[in-house]
């Protein structure tokens, strides 16, 4: 046999071994779930969905057959590119929807933000990976640097949920290096009495004439909305209210495949969306809704334990904070259309529609993937 | 700070915070899940109420208006149905320019603009509002061709209302308009607001309006599902709209018609009524007006050239306009004084021309005097001093005592909007109406011009026709009625009984004189050239009620303007013995109430007994009439 052909041979033997079992069933389940859904939201996206997944699920492998190491490699230039491209947006972005976003680099729109979610860990895991046996408080302190830069960047978009997930990301990653809770305990305090006066004073600061200063008007209007959805009923506060409805109409059993009123008299907004999960509520009640909560609980476990056994401090980072991020992505997403969190922007991971956001998650399964091979690669 | 740690206590410290992690996501799911709990196992009921509260709308379906039909089925108000174009504002969004292109399509006179403007500001935005009514098929079929570019434009079947005779009737029929904000509040003081769902019509005068909750019928309902946007997507059920209730009059239109030829260009006012049941025959005020224009909404200009106009078309003389009674009086204070005992059927007075009181002398019209004067004769001459005597014997008190259950001076409660109540004079009357002192003082000169129809003394024609029949019915006064049937859809009839409203106590030997005598006025007095060769016995008064006092000189008609000669009165009623008609009629400043008013009660009268007119009109401008008032 030839070198070349020992070496394709090899190739596809990697690529084979490369996916975790666990994984690919949790991420079909997801994804044939998400199909479902959409023959009922949306039955005209039902094709791109598809294609969506196959492409994601594509991407997926080609990254989880990279070595672990490898992929760490990537992450200095892929958190540069992403800077980069953040401060172009900014610069040159076209505007969509009030917030300049979309960078066109002639052939295609590309969102920067969506790169920063994934580059952000890969970065800081990498950094205190280089800095191993020597993580101090000058190191948390530039990995903190490391994180505002880019999430300031998405901030002025404006995108405040793109921004608060990258934060959270990087936060995951300086979270299990180790930063003492003595820093993280004050900072949890400050931001508890921050939502909670913002709870308290939220008719007052909710007045039309009154300027947030920090946070834009629609950031305003979004918080000011979670605290009262009834005060603007035909704006933001409605989908919330519309959401609820289709949420609780629902009931145990739900009102059966397509025959949800809510989401097919249009009462529910953004339905193949970030609202997809009131759409699921609405047609498959309580059971649906346990059923995802169950499989989101599943492919959490399996991210802890490929972090708990992952071979080097950066791939042990790295796997916690996607797990962490795959936890934030669903929490906050079933919490806001439930009517517990503000309405920000984050689809329901692996589900809603859209491509992009897909690829992102299905990016983090595969890095998870690329890092439990290295693990089983190391023992043998 | 954890510095320079052996990577193993690094790892110990790294598994402590996954599983940390591990804990707070679990927290969070069990959160969601506790809040899915809530909503969807707790509060199930309430959010799927709010769902199908959502889903489930109720539209109104409008009810067919009720018919209306004179006493022989002559249809003078009734449906058709026609497209319309319409606009729902909500869905266009720039106005102007939807109805600039659609002025290509279809004509869009100014006219549509300006009340499809007037409309707007009186809906809600999320009505449709007509831009244009009546679309001929060719225009129909044209906005179909093209609706494609028009959101927010639909062609709409609608029932219109039609009033076939146009100005024959018009004021007893009435007319609908839109329903603007005052109906609205009326609606909601009646608890009607949910029947006038999706109605855009009500009745505003006439007939329409006071038979409003008859001819309106039930709204029916139809339970639609509806989609966010409040589009119908399918009909879950329904209850049909109850038709209104077709109204059959007592009205003779032919009658009606004859009475308003009759009339000619002249100002008056006629009403007719069948004694023995108090049902309008015939009801005339005249100018009339087309009562169609108003029912798509009456142009500025129509409205304006009725409002404006000096003879006031859109008045109902024949209950609003309270005119003195003039010498039509004086049959009733022929009664007064028989029924009081102040005279007897036997009583006659010398009449010098004149009656003299407090210093002043009351003048008759026939210089000289009549003559001996019985209570006949004082009919048939219509004789002045006879009724200054008269009422200076009974008093003021004693006529409006006697008066009053005629109905004079108080509403007949005719099945009409807007009638007035005239005025019966008396000492309590003047100090109800006038503030200051010296003016609340009843003078006793004022006595004896009431006492021949003239002083306060204002009535409306109906009060006076409706006070005849009862004279010449025993005494049975009736609440006059213009419709005599209801009838719902399934064709039941509900028949609108007479209502007597009172019986006043009149001795028969004294209504058999009065009536007697007003008879021979129609053979030998004052009304003999009108009733010449009539074929019937009928019995009458005439009555000039005057407009202006000439203060010394005599009243000579052709010096005096137009709009200040006297208005002329008749009574009459046939035949004699058994009336079937009483009517009164009354022309503004026609003078003598024999030169115009009384041919006017001849031709109904022949009309309504013979069903033929006078082969020879009296001519009304022959030279004065020579039995003198």
């Amino acid at each position: 046999m030839s070198d070349y052909r020992v070496q394709l041979l090899d190739i596809v033997r990697r690529l084979l071994r490369a996916l975790d079992p666990v994984l690919l069933l949790v991420l079909l389940t997801l994804m044939g779930y998400a199909v479902v859904i959409m023959g009922s939201a949306s039955p005209e996206r039902m094709d791109s969905q598809l294609m969506h997944g196959a492409l994601a699920l594509m991407a997926m492998w080609v990254i989880a057959a990279i070595p672990s190491q490898r992929l760490l490699g990537l992450a200095l230039p892929l958190y540069l590119l992403g800077t980069v491209l953040l401060v172009g947006v900014d610069l040159f972005g076209e505007i969509s929807k009030g917030a300049r976003r979309w960078l066109d680099i002639g052939i295609t729109r590309i969102q920067p933000s969506e790169l920063m979610k994934i580059a952000m860990p890969m970065m800081l895991a990498w950094y205190f990976q280089q800095r191993e046996g020597h993580v101090g408080l000058r190191e948390f302190l530039i990995a903190g640097l490391m994180l505002v830069v880019p999430v300031g960047l998405i901030l002025v978009q404006p995108d405040l949920g793109t921004s608060l997930l990258v934060t959270a990301a990087g936060f995951y990653v300086i979270f299990f290096a180790g930063l003492s809770w003595k820093l993280i305990v004050p900072v949890a305090l400050v931001g508890i009495v921050g939502i909670g006066s913002i709870v308290a004073f939220g008719d007052t600061l909710c007045q039309p004439d009154v300027d947030w200063k920090v946070l834009r008007e629609y950031q305003k209007h979004r918080v000011c909305t979670l605290l009262d959805p009834t005060q603007d009923p035909l704006g933001k506060g409605f989908h919330i209210i519309q959401s609820t409805i289709a949420i609780g109409s629902g009931g145990v059993m739900g009102k059966g495949w397509q025959n949800g009123t809510q989401t097919h008299l249009s009462f529910l907004p953004e339905r193949h969306t970030d609202f997809i999960f009131a759409v699921l509520s609405e047609e498959f009640g309580l059971i649906g809704t346990l059923v995802l909560l169950a499989t989101y609980l599943l492919l959490l476990t399996r991210g802890f334990t490929i972090a708990l056994f992952a071979p080097t401090l950066g791939t042990r980072l790295l796997a916690g904070a996607i797990t962490m991020i795959f936890f934030t992505y669903a929490f906050v997403n079933m919490g806001m259309v439930s009517g517990i969190l503000p309405v920000v922007g984050v689809p329901l991971p692996f589900i809603s529609y859209g491509g992009t956001a897909l690829v992102t998650l299905c990016l983090g399964v595969g890095i998870l993937m690329s890092i439990q091979r290295s693990r089983l690669d190391k023992k043998t | 700070m954890a510095e320079f740690r052996s990577p193993d206590q690094d790892n110990a410290r790294f598994r402590r915070r996954v599983v940390v992690a591990a804990l707070f996501a679990l927290v969070c799911f069990a959160l969601l899940a506790s809040r899915f709990y809530y909503l969807q196992v707790k509060r199930h009921d309430y959010y799927l109420t709010r769902a199908e509260d959502n889903r489930i709308a109720l539209l109104p379906t409008v009810p067919k208006r009720g018919t209306i039909v004179d006493r022989n089925g002559v249809v003078l108000a009734r449906n058709y149905a026609a497209y319309t174009l319409e606009i729902t504002p909500s869905r266009v969004d720039d106005l102007e320019a939807t109805i600039n292109a659609l002025s290509e399509i279809v004509t869009i006179e100014p006219r549509d603009r300006r009340r499809f403007r007037k409309i707007l500001d009186e809906s809600r935005n999320f009505d449709s509002v007509p831009i244009r009514t009546r679309l001929t098929e060719d225009e129909v079929a044209r906005f179909i061709a093209q609706r494609y570019r028009f959101r927010g434009v639909e062609v709409q079947a609608r029932l219109f209302r039609d009033y076939p005779l146009g100005a024959t009737a018009s004021h007893i029929i009435g007319y609908i308009g839109r329903i603007n904000t005052r109906d609205e509040e009326r609606i909601e003081e009646r608890g009607d607001t949910a029947n006038y769902r999706g109605s855009e019509y009500i009745g505003k005068s006439g007939l329409e309006q006071s038979y409003e909750v008859e001819l309106h019928g039930q709204t029916g309902f139809e339970q639609v599902e509806v989609n966010a946007g409040g589009r119908a997507v399918r009909a879950l059920s329904r209850s049909p709209a109850v038709p209104g209730n077709d109204l059959e009059l007592t009205l003779d239109i032919e009658l009606q018609k004859v009475a308003e030829t009759a009339f000619g260009k002249r100002r008056g006012a006629l009403v007719a009524i069948e004694p023995e049941t108090g049902g309008v025959l015939a009801l005339v005020s005249t100018p009339t007006f087309d009562p169609n224009l108003f029912v798509d909404g009456i142009s500025a200009q129509d409205w304006k050239e009725l409002n404006d106009s000096p003879d006031h078309p859109l008045l109902n003389r024949a209950i609003y306009s309270a005119y003195p009674p003039g010498s039509t009086f004086k049959p009733f204070m022929a009664m007064a004084g028989l029924t009081t005992g102040k005279r007897h059927l036997g009583y006659a007075m010398a009449d010098p021309g004149y009656f003299n009181f407090g210093g002043h002398r009351f003048m008759d019209d026939k210089i000289g005097g009549h003559g001996m004067v019985d209570i006949h004769k004082s009919i048939v001459v219509s004789c002045n001093t006879f009724y200054y005597q008269l009422a200076n014997d009974l008093g003021i008190d004693a006529i409006a005592g006697f008066m009053a259950p005629f109905g004079f001076g108080s509403r007949t409660g005719i099945d009409l909007p807007g009638e007035a109540e005239g005025v019966l004079p008396s000492p309590e009357w003047k100090k109800k109406r006038f503030r200051k002192p010296e003016l609340q003082r009843w003078y006793g000169g004022e006595t004896i011009s009431v006492g021949i129809g003239q002083g306060y003394n204002a009535y409306t024609p109906v009060q006076l026709a409706n006070a005849l029949a009862a004279l010449v019915n025993d005494g049975k006064l009736f609440r006059p009625h213009i419709v005599r049937n209801v009838v719902d859809a399934r064709g039941t009839k509900r028949v609108v009984e007479p209502e007597p409203l009172r019986q006043i106590a009149l001795n028969p030997a004294h209504m058999a004189a009065v009536r007697a005598a007003m008879v021979d006025v129609n053979k030998s007095g004052t009304g003999a050239r009108a009733f010449r060769g009539a074929a019937y016995e009928v019995g009458g008064k005439t009555g000039t009620a005057q407009v202006f006092s000439l203060k010394g000189g005599r009243y000579v008609e052709g010096r005096v303007a137009e709009r200040l000669r006297d208005h002329s009165w008749f009574i009459a009623y046939a035949p004699a013995d058994k009336p079937k008609i009483a009517l009164a009629v009354l022309v503004e400043n026609g003078g003598f109430g024999a030169q115009s008013a009384a041919p006017i009660a001849r031709q109904v009268i022949d009309y309504h007994l013979l069903k033929s007119l006078p082969a020879h009109p009296a001519d009304e401008d022959a030279e004065a009439v020579e039995s003198e008032e």
